[in-house]
C-alpha cells in the first residue's frame, strides 16, 4: 500500500493476498492435470499426435473417384506379448470415401489364454483425423486361447476432406499385453 | 494521524525490546529465525554448498569425459551424475541463491521491516536441506539414484527407472513447495509492505524482476508438481498418462514438463536482470537507461515464456504449423531481451565508469549472457535445431546463460552487497583473482562445446568417438580450473565475514537504493519505521 | 612439493594412456551434408550465425568503446540522460525486422523438410535399448544393427580403432538419388534417429509412429548416433548408413534377400542336430556377455532394484520352469526392460544362451536347450 495502515489492516491485506496466491497455486496444479484431457481434445481435433478416434465412425456419404490415396499397414509387437501379429496386406490404394476392409492376422503362441490390445498410430499426424474406422479390432481388447489364431478386421475409409498435400497414410498398430500377469512386474 | 503513527512506533519499540530480550544465539537462532536477513544468509550459504556439491558432480562428469573410453565410472552412474548435477544446480544452487538475495534485499529496497510472512519464510528455507538430503540419499539406494536426466522424460522415468524414483518425486515436491511459499511471500511483501511513497514505478528493478519471477513461480511450479505426480502414479499406481498401452502418450509428458520448464529458465534469469540493472548504474554513476521499458521488457519476456515450450520438442514429430508457431514466438523473445542489453550498454555510455569486482562480473554477464542468447536464437530456428538438438551445442547454450549468466550475476550481487551484509569490505585483490580465473576458465569450459555440438557429439553420453577427444580434453581442463576458481570465492567470503576494512553505509559512491541508507552491516531490524520516499 | 609432483605426474600419465590409434581432427562447423536439405540447413545456420556475429560485434564494440573512453579514471563525467523513447522504438523495430529476415528462409526450409510425399522407398526404423532395427518395407529384408566396437576397446584394454563407437555390425544400406522415407518408432523408451549428413533427426516414440525423409546425393558412408537419453548405453547405439548407386544397391538388396533366406533354411536344416552341453556353453557365454551382461551383469548378479539376478535364483535354476525361461528370453516381459530376443538372435544362439544361464555361476541344472525347443516356443507349438 502507498499509505500507512493500521497493523490489523495490514494483516488482513496480507491474508487476502496470501489466500488468492495459494488459490492460484492450487488452480495451476489442477491445470497440470487438466492438461491431460486438454491434450487429448486438442489431439482429437487436430490429430497432431497421430491418434485416431476410439469409437466407430459412420460410413461416408460421398466417394471421391478423382483422387487416390495410398494406405500402408505396419504392425509392432511389444516385448512380452507372445503372439504373432501382422497385416495381411502391406499397402492398398483407395479412393477417399470408399469403404475398405483389411485384416491383421494374430496367433497366440503360448499355452495359456491371453488378451491383446492394439494401439493405433497414424502418420502423418495431421492425417489421423481423416482416417475413419467403421470397425476396428483396436476398439476392444482381443482375447485368444492358447494356440488360437484370428483374423482381426479393420473396416475404414479415408475422409474425402483429407488435405490435398497428403497422398500416403501409414497406419501402425502396436500390440500390447492387456492382461499383465503377476510375474510381469520387476522382481 | 501523527498520534496513530506515534502509537504504532511505541508499540513497535516495545515489541522490539521484548524481541531482543528473547534473542537466541547459536543453533537455535538459525533454526527458529524469522528474520529476513538471517533467512537470506541461510539460503545463500545453502546454495553455495549445493553449488559445490553439484560442481563436484560436474567434475566427475568432466573427469570421465577427459578421454575417450570408460575410465572412471559406469554409464549408469554417469547418468546419475548428469541427472543429479542438473537437479542440484537448478533447484539447489541457482533458485535458492536468488531467493536468498530476495530475502536479504527486497524488504530493505522497499523500506519494509521484514518479509510479509516471516514464519512461513523460515519453513520455506528449512525444508530445502531436508529435500536435498533425500535426493542425495537416493544415490545410495539399490538400483542407484535418478538417472534419466533432470528433465526425466517418460517412459525412461516410469517403466524403466530405478526404485529411487519415488524418493526423487518426493524431493521435487518439497522443493516445489519451498519455491511456491517463497514466491507467495515475495509477492505479498512487495504488494503490501512498500513504504509510503514507494510506488510501483519507483521500485528498484531487482524488486520488479523478483515480483514477476514470483508470479512465474506460482504459475508453473504446481505444473511441475503435476507432472512429477503423474510420473509417480504411472510408475507405482498403474495409471497410463505416458504409456501408449493404456491410451497415454509419452510426448504429452514433454508438453507438460516444458510448460513448466520454459518459464523455469526465465525464473532463473529474471532476477539476474534485476541485479545487473542495479550494478551497472552504480558503477557508471548514471541512472539506469529506460527504466519503464526495462519493466515492460521483463513483463513481456515473462508473458512470452508461456508460449514457447515446444521449442524443446522440435524433433518429437509435431505438425509443421505448430513448429512454425513455436519458432516465431521463440524468436520474438529476443526482442525484449535485446532491449534490456541495449539499455544496459546505454547506461554505461557516457557514464563515469569504474571497475570494481561487482562491475567486472556485471560486464562479463552482459557479454557472456548475450553470447548464450545468440546460441539460443540459433536453436530457435527449427530446421537448424534438428542438427543442434540434444547435442553439446545445447549444453553450451544453457551453460552460457546459466553459469556465465545467472551464476555470474549472483556473484556480482554477492560482491556488491557483501559490505552491507558483513560490515566489511572484501579483499579486492583476491576477488579480482576469482574474477579473472573464473572468466577465463568458464570460456575454456563452455565455448568449445559449441564446436563439439556442431561436429555431431550428442548430449548425455559417457564416451565418445575419437574425433571429439582433443576438444573434450580442453573442456575438462577448463572445468577443473573453473571448479578450483570457486574455492577462491569461498575464501573471499569467509575472510570478509571474519573482518577486514570497515564498510561505510554506502561503499559504492554511485549506488542508489534504500539499502544504502542503513548502516553496514545492516542492523538486525531495519525500517521498523517506514522511511520517507520522495 | 611432493604433492605437486604427484599431480603433474598424474596429469602427464593420464595424457599418455593408451587412447587413440590416431586422433582425427574434428570439424569445427556443422556438416554441409550430402542432401539438398542438409545443404539448406547449413546455409541457414551460417546466415543466422553471421547475423549474430555482426550484432555481437556492434553491441560489444559500443560497450568496449565505452569501457575505454568513459572511465572515471580518464576523467569522464557522467551524462544525465536516462531515457529516449525514439531510441527505444528504434532498437525494438530493427531487431524485429532482422528476425523477419531470418524467419523467411527458415520457414521455407522447414516446409521443404516436412514433406514426406512421393517417396520411392520406405524403411521402418525401430529403436530399442540399445540398438536399431531396420526393415525394408516392400522387401523381405530386415535386421538389427548393433554397435560393433568391442568392450575391450571401451574398457581401455585395447587401442581404439578408427570409427570407435561409430561402427555397427550391419549398416543400413540405401540407394543414392531416391527419396527414402523412414517410419520411426521405439520398442521401449524414447530414442532418436539422427544422421547429421542428412540433417535428419526424429524421435522414436514408443507406441507412436513418426516419419522423416531424405534423398542422398552422394554415395558414401554416413554415421550418426542416438539423440535422446535412453538409458545406460545411450552413447553406444550408433547409426551407420551406406549409400550406394542404384545398381549396386539393387544388387546388395538381392544378395541380402538370398543370404537371409539361405540362413533361415540352414537353420531349419540344423534343427534336427543336437549340440553338446560344452558347445552350447561356449557359444552361450559369448552371446550372454555381448547381449545380456549389460543388464544382468557378467557374473549373473543383475542390478538389485533394476535387473533381476540370474545366478542362483529364479527360473534359471528351476527345472519346472525351463519352458517359461525360454518364453521370456524369446518374447520378453511386458512392463519391464526385458526385450524379446526371439527376433534378434538365431535359434542356435538362443538355445546356447539359455543353456548358459541354466548352467553358469553354479546354477548347474545340467539341462540343455536345443534349437528345436526354441523354435517350438517361437512358433507356439506343443513340445
Amino acid at each position: 500500500m502507498s499509505k500507512p495502515s493500521a497493523p490489523g489492516q495490514e494483516k488482513r491485506n496480507n491474508q487476502r493476498s496470501v489466500w488468492s496466491l495459494v488459490g492460484l497455486a492450487i488452480a495451476m496444479f489442477g491445470f497440470a492435470f487438466a492438461l491431460v484431457p486438454l491434450y487429448d481434445v486438442f489431439c482429437d481435433i487436430t490429430g497432431i499426435n497421430g491418434k485416431t478416434a476410439d469409437a466407430p465412425a459412420a460410413s461416408s456419404m460421398t466417394i471421391d473417384t478423382q483422387r487416390q490415396v495410398t494406405v500402408e499397414f505396419v504392425a509392432y509387437i511389444n516385448p512380452g506379448m507372445e503372439w504373432t501379429f501382422e497385416p495381411e496386406v502391406r499397402r492398398i490404394v483407395v479412393n477417399p470415401g470408399q469403404t475398405q476392409t483389411i485384416n491383421y492376422a494374430a496367433r497366440n503362441l503360448t499355452r495359456h489364454a491371453s488378451i491383446g490390445q492394439a494401439v493405433p498410430s497414424v502418420t502423418p499426424g495431421l492425417g489421423a483425423q481423416y482416417f475413419n474406422k467403421i470397425e476396428c479390432f483396436c476398439f476392444n481388447r482381443q482375447p485368444l486361447e492358447a494356440g488360437e489364431s484370428a483374423q482381426l478386421p479393420l473396416v475404414f475409409y479415408v475422409d474425402p476432406e483429407l488435405p490435398e498435400d497428403i497422398h500416403t497414410l501409414t497406419l501402425a498398430y502396436t500390440l500390447y499385453n492387456a492382461q499383465p500377469t503377476a510375474t510381469a512386474q520387476t522382481q | 494521524m501523527t498520534d496513530m503513527l506515534r502509537e504504532q512506533t511505541e508499540v513497535e519499540d516495545t515489541e522490539t525490546k521484548a524481541h531482543h530480550e528473547h534473542h537466541q544465539s547459536g543453533l537455535k537462532r538459525w533454526l527458529f529465525t524469522t528474520n529476513h536477513k538471517d533467512i537470506g544468509s541461510l539460503y545463500l550459504m545453502f546454495s553455495f554448498a549445493m553449488f559445490l556439491v553439484g560442481g563436484a558432480m560436474a567434475m566427475v562428469i568432466r573427469a570421465e569425459l577427459f578421454q575417450p573410453g570408460l575410465q572412471l565410472v559406469e554409464p549408469n552412474f554417469f547418468n546419475q551424475m548428469t541427472t543429479v548435477h542438473g537437479l542440484i544446480m537448478v533447484f539447489g544452487a541457482v533458485m535458492p541463491a536468488f531467493t536468498g538475495l530476495a530475502n536479504w534485499m527486497v524488504p530493505m529496497m522497499i523500506g519494509a521491516p521484514d518479509m510479509a510472512l516471516p514464519r512461513m519464510n523460515n519453513w520455506s528455507f528449512w525444508i530445502l536441506p531436508f529435500a536435498f538430503s533425500l535426493l542425495l540419499a537416493s544415490l545410495f539406494m539399490e538400483g542407484g539414484g535418478p538417472n534419466f536426466g533432470w528433465t526425466f522424460y517418460a517412459p525412461l522415468s516410469t517403466t524403466f527407472s530405478p526404485q529411487s524414483t519415488g524418493l526423487f518425486v518426493f524431493a521435487i515436491h518439497i522443493m516445489g513447495i519451498s519455491s511456491i511459499m517463497g514466491a507467495i511471500n515475495v509477492i505479498v511483501t512487495i504488494i503490501n509492505l512498500r513504504a509510503p511513497g514507494m510506488t510501483y514505478m519507483k521500485m528498484p528493478l531487482f524488486v520488479w524482476t523478483w515480483l514477476i519471477t514470483a508470479f512465474l513461480l506460482i504459475a508453473v511450479m504446481p505444473v511441475l508438481a503435476g507432472a512429477v505426480t503423474m510420473v509417480l502414479t504411472d510408475k507405482y499406481f498403474g495409471t497410463s498418462f505416458f504409456d501408449a498401452a493404456g491410451g497415454g502418450d509419452p510426448v504429452m509428458f514433454q508438453h507438460i514438463f516444458w510448460f513448466f520448464g520454459h518459464p523455469e529458465v526465465y525464473i532463473m534469469i529474471l532476477p539476474s536482470f534485476g541485479i545487473i540493472s542495479a550494478i551497472i548504474p552504480a558503477f557508471s554513476r548514471k541512472k539506469l537507461f529506460g527504466y519503464s521499458s526495462m519493466v515492460y521488457a521483463t513483463a513481456s519476456i515473462a508473458g512470452l515464456s508461456f508460449l514457447v515450450w515446444a521449442h524443446h520438442m522440435f524433433t518429437t514429430g509435431m505438425p509443421v504449423a505448430a513448429e512454425l508457431f513455436f519458432m516465431y514466438c521463440t524468436m520474438l523473445i529476443s526482442v525484449p531481451t535485446g532491449v534490456k542489453v541495449f539499455n544496459w550498454v546505454a547506461t554505461m555510455w557516457r557514464g563515469s565508469l569504474t571497475f570494481e569486482v561487482p562491475m567486472l562480473f556485471a560486464i562479463a554477464f552482459i557479454v557472456l549472457f548475450t553470447i548464450g542468447g545468440f546460441s539460443g536464437l540459433m536453436l530457435a530456428i527449427t530446421p537448424a535445431d534438428f542438427q543442434y538438438h540434444d547435442t553439446y551445442f545445447v549444453v553450451a547454450h544453457f551453460h552460457y546463460v546459466l553459469v556465465s549468466g545467472a551464476i555470474f550475476s549472483i556473484m556480482a550481487a554477492a560482491y556488491y552487497w557483501l559490505p552491507k551484509w558483513t560490515g566489511y569490505m572484501f579483499d579486492e585483490r583476491l576477488a579480482k583473482w576469482h574474477f579473472w580465473c573464473s572468466i577465463v576458465s568458464v570460456n575454456i569450459l563452455f565455448f568449445p562445446m559449441h564446436f563439439l555440438g556442431l561436429a555431431g557429439m550428442p548430449r548425455r553420453i559417457p564416451d565418445y568417438a575419437l574425433q571429439f577427444a582433443d576438444i573434450n580434453a580442453v573442456v575438462s581442463v577448463g572445468g577443473f580450473l573453473f571448479g578450483l576458481s570457486q574455492l577462491i570465492f569461498l575464501a573471499v567470503v569467509i575472510k570478509c565475514v571474519r573482518g577486514g576494512e570497515k564498510a561505510s553505509a554506502k561503499p559504492w559512491d554511485g549506488a542508489e537504493g534504500l539499502e544504502w541508507t542503513v548502516a553496514s552491516p545492516a542492523p538486525h531490524h531495519t525500517f521498523s519505521t517506514p522511511p520517507k520516499i520522495d | 612439493m611432493k604433492n605437486r609432483q604427484l599431480i603433474w605426474g598424474s596429469l602427464v600419465a593420464a595424457m599418455t594412456l593408451p587412447v587413440t590409434a590416431e586422433t582425427e581432427t574434428m570439424r569445427l562447423n556443422m556438416t554441409e551434408g550430402v542432401t539438398e536439405v542438409s545443404q539448406r540447413v547449413f546455409d541457414l545456420h551460417m546466415t543466422i550465425l553471421y547475423i549474430c556475429v555482426v550484432i555481437g560485434i556492434v553491441v560489444f564494440g559500443v560497450m568496449f568503446w565505452s569501457i575505454i573512453h568513459h572511465r572515471k579514471s580518464k576523467g569522464s563525467v557522467a551524462a544525465s540522460f536516462h531515457e529516449s523513447t525514439k531510441v527505444e522504438i528504434l532498437w525494438t523495430i530493427i531487431p524485429f525486422v532482422i528476425l523477419i529476415v531470418m524467419a523467411v528462409p527458415a520457414t521455407n526450409t522447414l516446409l521443404a523438410m516436412e514433406d514426406t510425399s512421393e517417396s520411392d522407398i520406405t524403411i521402418q526404423v525401430t529403436g530399442s535399448q540399445w540398438k536399431w532395427h531396420y526393415s525394408y518395407f516392400d522387401e523381405d529384408v530386415e535386421f538389427y544393427s548393433l554397435l560393433a566396437t568391442t568392450s575391450a576397446q571401451i574398457a581401455n584394454e585395447r587401442d581404439k580403432r578408427e570409427n570407435y563407437l561409430l561402427e555397427v555390425d550391419r549398416p543400413l544400406v540405401l540407394p543414392v538419388g531416391q527419396k527414402v522415407r523412414f517410419l520411426i518408432t521405439s520398442q521401449d523408451v524414447i530414442h532418436s534417429w539422427w544422421v547429421p549428413d542428412f540433417a535428419v533427426k526424429k524421435d522414436a516414440n514408443p507406441g507412436f509412429i513418426n516419419e522423416a525423409w531424405t534423398r542422398i546425393d552422394k554415395p558414401g558412408i554416413y554415421r550418426g548416433q542416438c539423440a535422446e537419453l535412453c538409458g545406460k548405453d545411450h552413447g553406444f547405439m550408433p547409426i551407420v548408413v551406406i549409400a550406394k548407386p542404384q545398381a549396386e544397391y539393387d544388387q546388395w538388396l538381392q544378395t541380402t534377400k538370398v543370404a537371409q533366406q539361405q540362413a533361415y533354411e540352414e537353420e531349419q536344416r540344423l534343427l534336427a542336430m543336437e549340440m553338446s552341453l560344452d558347445e552350447l556353453m561356449e557359444l552361450g557365454e559369448q552371446v550372454y556377455n555381448t547381449r545380456c551382461a549389460m543388464c544382468h551383469q557378467v557374473n549373473g548378479k543383475g542390478l538389485p532394484g533394476a535387473f533381476p539376478a540370474l545366478a542362483g535364483q529364479g527360473l534359471s535354476i528351476d527345472s519346472a520352469k525351463k519352458l517359461e525361461h525360454i518364453s521370456i528370453v524369446v518374447h520378453g516381459r511386458s512392463g519391464t526392460a526385458m526385450q524379446a530376443f526371439g527376433p534378434q538372435l538365431s535359434l542356435k544362439q538362443l538355445a546356447a544362451v539359455i543353456t548358459y544361464e541354466r548352467n553358469a555361476w553354479g546354477n548347474s541344472t545340467g539341462e540343455t536347450v536345443q534349437a528345436a525347443e526354441v523354435q517350438a516356443v517361437l512358433n507356439g507349438e506343443e513340445l
